[in-house]
């Protein structure tokens, strides 16, 4: 009893911060909301017994992700009025597509489903079960080749941001002495050998004088 | 868990620890010694296809907990991933050195994104399929925006990224819902438990939908396609290059592993699902390729319809009919290198030859290219002798077969409206005058390859068989 009045609780709270993330018009607000949703939806967790994932979800989303995100929101200068421009214009469009969607979904799904008369509910684990553990065996036995992947994706996307992002600037009038004291000859001076041509424009004169 | 049991996975471990030397050696090396990440990255290559020669398997080995397979069709398929990959290479070279593009990151994340489809095509598992899918796309929109002073390129990154993204979405909800109903994420086990029947058909076959259009949207097939054209058109030739080929191949290999492995006891479901979208691309493919006057857009339009063509392959739902579709994409993919491969060719510093008035003339400055070219766009056109033509008849076959005939008939109707402009392509070059008559500037090995490109697009006409009989055996090997 008492833990089904804070799912509704925390459940309540986390639609009304999700929602309020793709409502308000400040991104400074709409980050802080979705902080919000993260927190509650980490208690929803801790409710489901998955400690490892709620601490982990408040560490990395909320400790590390969104700080950035907002740092990245204030550094950048968005003009939210050009952003929204058109907004109403695709708002009855785009609300009647996602409400039809949604019951369309919810007709085919349902509770019917994968409702817990179906599944049946999940049995408590002993006190001293530790789901770090178990998730840890998993992720270095089962599934290690996923693990490695993803780890694989991770470097992709170091990657391309740097390749993506890191512009040295060629209008720059930085001297670097260190370049300077080891430059050598041959750096500055290309010696090739060529045959001879004639400078242009004198092919005509040359050759009117042979005819004369 | 033995060493021995790594042997399979170690292409993709070869692959992955050069890749990461090559990260670190590029990083220490000035823009002029440039040739040594292109020779590491074809060592690569090369050694990859080396070690999955060597492990060239007869029987379908699975490893990793059930997360990798090494079977025929992973090996075959991954060999032509390499193929591509190193003509890509080859041709790009010169384009993007006259464009500033030639650095250390074109190397780094095309490989990033040839491993990508390796784990694609050789994925047993609900988990490696989508990461090698990740792995592959992430690659690739960063690729399509590596070119950053161009507007068009980074718009077409950003629509490839947002609509792969979406696709994404797609495809990983379809999956979760045919884990809710089966329990389980690895495609055999979810073979076996629905082969015998379950009372959920209403949520699977509702995955089922989400799924197909995830695939549809990665294969660029209608009503999924608006980002192929921009995407394809936008991106610097090299990148669109290598987006229309090889991914392609691994395309068809993560459909047949999803439809034909996981849910072939739903090929009754899905087999509709793919009508309409086979149908739909080729008409949409072909009738909208004749109004573009860019060549890329041309192709791109060109590229959802053989898609579309595949699929009817695919939906075939039988050996042969994966087989067949097996053999298009392979021949696709070599149809597609050489074409792009064209545009590459004819493009030069601050020149890019990818308007179709480009071409005009082509004859009258090289005849071989020309002729090269005229090859590549009989294959398309699906004439006779070239390997189009066999690609496209094994397919009607396998359509047939399923007693199909309307489709094959409307699908023959179709490729006659798409012959309609790769045999334009031909007029231009041979009946028209050229607007600039100087003769085409491209690199001894890039012309090689084209001729060797061209050459075998002939050679695999006249002789489609050999390359029959690997599809055949892979796929009867590994189903």
């Amino acid at each position: 009893m008492y833990t089904t009045a804070i799912f509704y609780f925390f459940s309540a709270i986390l639609v009304f911060a999700a929602l309020r993330v793709i409502t308000v018009r400040n991104p400074v607000h709409a980050a802080l909301h979705l902080v919000l949703a993260f927190f509650t939806a980490a208690g929803l967790w801790m409710l489901l017994e998955a400690e490892f994932l709620a601490i982990v979800l408040v560490l990395v989303y909320v400790g590390a992700v969104m700080v950035l995100f907002l740092f990245v929101v204030m550094m950048l200068d968005i003009n939210l009025d050009r952003l929204r421009e058109g907004f109403w214009k695709y708002m009855p469009v785009a609300v009647l597509v996602s409400v039809l969607l949604m019951i369309e979904m919810a007709l085919i799904l349902g509770g019917r489903y994968f409702g817990l008369e179906v599944m049946g509910t999940p049995s408590p684990q002993p006190a001293d079960y530790s789901n770090t553990r178990a998730l840890g065996r998993l992720l270095y036995t089962d599934y290690v080749y996923a693990f490695e992947l993803a780890a694989v994706i991770l470097l992709v996307a170091i990657v391309a941001a740097i390749a993506l992002a890191l512009r040295r600037r060629k209008d720059s009038k930085f001297i670097d002495p260190a370049e300077q004291v080891k430059v050598k000859r041959d750096d500055r001076l290309r010696i090739v050998k060529m045959a001879a041509e004639k400078a242009p424009g004198a092919g005509i004169q040359d050759s009117a004088e042979k005819g004369a | 868990m033995s060493l021995q049991s790594f042997a399979p996975v170690l292409p993709e471990i070869f692959v992955l620890a050069m890749v990461s030397l090559i990260l670190v050696v590029d990083a220490a090396l000035d823009d002029g010694k440039r040739y040594i990440t292109y020779t590491l990255s074809l060592v690569t290559l090369a050694g990859a296809a080396f070690l999955t020669l060597r492990d060239l398997s007869s029987a379908p080995g699975v490893v990793l907990h059930g997360l990798f397979i090494d079977d025929p069709l992973s090996d075959v398929l991954k060999l032509f991933v390499y193929l591509s990959t190193a003509a890509v290479m080859v041709y790009a070279r010169a384009y993007l050195k006259a464009r500033d593009l030639y650095r250390g990151e074109f190397f780094v994340l095309t490989l990033f994104a040839m491993l990508g489809m390796m784990v694609m095509v050789s994925a047993s598992h609900f988990l490696s399929l989508y990461l090698g899918l990740e792995l592959l796309s992430l690659s690739l929109y960063a690729m399509v925006a590596l070119q950053r002073d161009s507007a068009v390129a980074t718009e077409a990154a950003m629509k490839y990224f947002v609509l792969g993204a979406l696709a994404s979405g797609m495809l990983l909800y379809g999956m979760s819902m045919v884990y809710g109903v089966t329990g389980s994420l690895a495609l055999g086990e979810i073979a076996q438990l629905l082969a015998d029947g379950t009372d959920l058909r209403l949520p699977l076959v509702f995955g089922l939908v989400f799924i197909v259009a995830g695939l549809a949207f990665k294969l660029g097939a209608v009503p999924f396609h608006m980002w192929v054209p921009d995407v394809y058109h936008g991106a610097p030739t090299a990148m669109t290059l290598f987006i229309g080929s090889a991914p392609k191949i691994a395309a068809f290999g993560f459909v047949v592993r999803i439809l034909g492995q996981g849910l072939e006891s739903q090929v009754a479901e899905w087999r509709d699902m793919l009508v309409v979208l086979a149908v739909l691309s080729m008409a949409i493919g072909n009738i909208a390729a004749i109004a573009q006057s860019n060549i890329k857009r041309m192709l791109a339009y060109s590229t959802i319809s053989h898609m579309g063509f595949m699929l009817l392959g695919i939906l075939a739902g039988t050996q042969s009919g994966y087989g067949s579709a097996m053999f298009y994409v392979l021949v696709y993919a070599l149809m597609s290198l050489g074409g792009f491969g064209m545009i590459l060719l004819l493009s030069r510093a601050g020149f890019e030859a990818d308007r179709l008035d480009d071409f005009r003339g082509l004859n009258r400055r090289s005849p071989w290219l020309a002729f090269i070219m005229l090859l590549l766009m009989f294959s398309m056109a699906g004439i006779p002798p070239t390997v189009g033509f066999y690609a496209k008849l094994s397919v009607l076959q396998a359509v047939i077969e399923l007693g199909y005939v309307w489709l094959a008939v409307l699908a023959v109707l179709l490729s006659l409206v798409g012959a309609f402009y790769y045999l334009r392509v031909v007029k231009l070059m041979y009946f028209d005058t050229p607007h600039d008559p100087q003769p085409v500037a491209a690199g001894a090995d890039a012309r090689i390859l084209m001729s060797v490109n061209g050459l075998a697009i002939l050679a695999l006409g006249i002789l489609p068989q050999p390359l029959m009989a690997v599809c055949a055996h892979a796929i009867g090997a590994s189903f």
